[in-house]
């Protein structure tokens, strides 16, 4: 094992390092709760950690290699509908809004970057304001039977009212993964694809000199943004 | 299963202190092999471990959630986690998952130890 310290192997897989989130100005009208945000690992959460993942066997209708391309290719096309993911691609550094349906009739908008991006998975990471601090890997290997895809989430609920809404939200977490995977398989003509479930419970204690986050809050703060939306109209027609 | 491509040795350094050598790819196959050497630097009340990433070679973003899952078990313990040894690549990358906050970093194994001693 040789070591190069100068060229290292995984070079052009991760993220340039950001302080803050900037978003494409063809997309701010979306990332007003993305841009100039931090980011948020599992330790700028506030909630008990939780590791999640949801399995799929496709098969050998597909190689780890080809699932991943194509999910990268298309994947806010495999969202469920009412959710809208702004990303242009899935590359490394690649900050992209998005606006998931809350189930309170009203769209929470926030983001994600893409931490990480290989052949074989990817990793978003999430700005300060989302529901979850961490980050989320989609990734395919081969396995008895073929290949399995797999979303894995290292997750904190951000702030205390996140972590209230954790029994609602991982509900919701739940089908919409499973959902997701259910049209990944589809799109590679897989049927019937049984989505397996599996949650550790990591780390049990909350981080309470986090529990300010609450001022980053996307949900609120899409609230807001929803109900100035009149004044915003006025001071761009009188301009 | 496929077969971690990475080398963890653990050095005991005073009565409190062990070092986690880190050799070759940090990635999900290498949950066993760096639990196994959480529990061998921890024998003995360990208080303050330190992660040695000189010969680190590799890592993606799974690499980095096991070494989420070490510190929670770190801190559970009430035990003080360090590294060194981390190219700039690397640091960058720490820097980027805010990993730095939680786990100090220094250039050497001499300034780890010092900082980790007082």
């Amino acid at each position: 094992m040789s070591v190069d310290p100068a060229t290292p192997r995984d070079a052009g897989n991760w993220a340039a390092n950001v302080t803050r989130l900037s978003v494409d100005a063809d997309r701010a009208d979306v990332g007003f709760n993305v841009a100039g945000r931090r980011l948020t690992g599992p330790q700028q959460g506030f909630g008990r950690l939780w590791q999640r993942s949801y399995s799929a066997h496709f098969g050998d209708s597909v190689t780890p290699a080809d699932l991943i391309a194509g999910w990268k290719a298309n994947f806010g096309s495999f969202w469920t509908a009412g959710n809208r993911f702004h990303g242009a691609l899935i590359a490394p550094g690649e900050v992209a809004p998005i606006a998931v349906d809350s189930g309170a009739g009203m769209k929470l908008v926030t983001g994600i970057l893409v931490l990480y991006a290989d052949d074989e998975s990817f990793t978003f990471m999430t700005p300060e304001g989302h529901m979850f601090a961490g980050w989320i890997t989609f990734s395919a290997h081969d396995d008895v039977g073929g290949t399995v895809a797999r979303i894995q989430v290292l997750i904190r609920p951000n702030d205390p009212i996140y972590e209230l809404g954790w029994p609602v939200m991982r509900r919701m977490e739940d089908r919409f993964w499973k959902a997701t995977l259910v049209n990944v398989a589809a799109h590679f003509g897989v049927d019937g694809v049984v989505v397996e479930e599996k949650t550790v419970l990591v780390d049990k204690r909350r981080i309470w000199r986090n529990a300010g986050n609450v001022r980053h809050n996307a949900g609120i703060r899409s609230a807001l943004h929803l109900l100035t939306a009149p004044i915003r109209a006025i001071r761009h027609r009188n301009k | 299963m496929t077969e971690p491509l990475v080398s963890m040795d653990v050095r005991h350094v005073g009565s409190s202190t062990a070092v986690v050598d880190i050799k070759g790819d940090v990635t999900a196959t290498c949950e066993a092999p760096l639990m196994a050497a959480y529990e061998d630097a921890s024998v003995g009340g360990t208080k303050r471990l330190v992660l040695n990433f000189t010969g680190l070679e590799y890592m993606n973003s799974s690499g980095i959630g096991m070494l989420v899952t070490l510190l929670v078990r770190a801190n559970r313990q009430h035990q003080k986690l360090a590294a060194y040894g981390l190219t700039e690549h690397y640091r960058q990358i720490f820097e980027l998952t805010r990993l730095d906050e939680a786990i100090a970093i220094f250039a050497d194994e001499p300034s780890a130890l010092a900082a980790s001693a007082s």
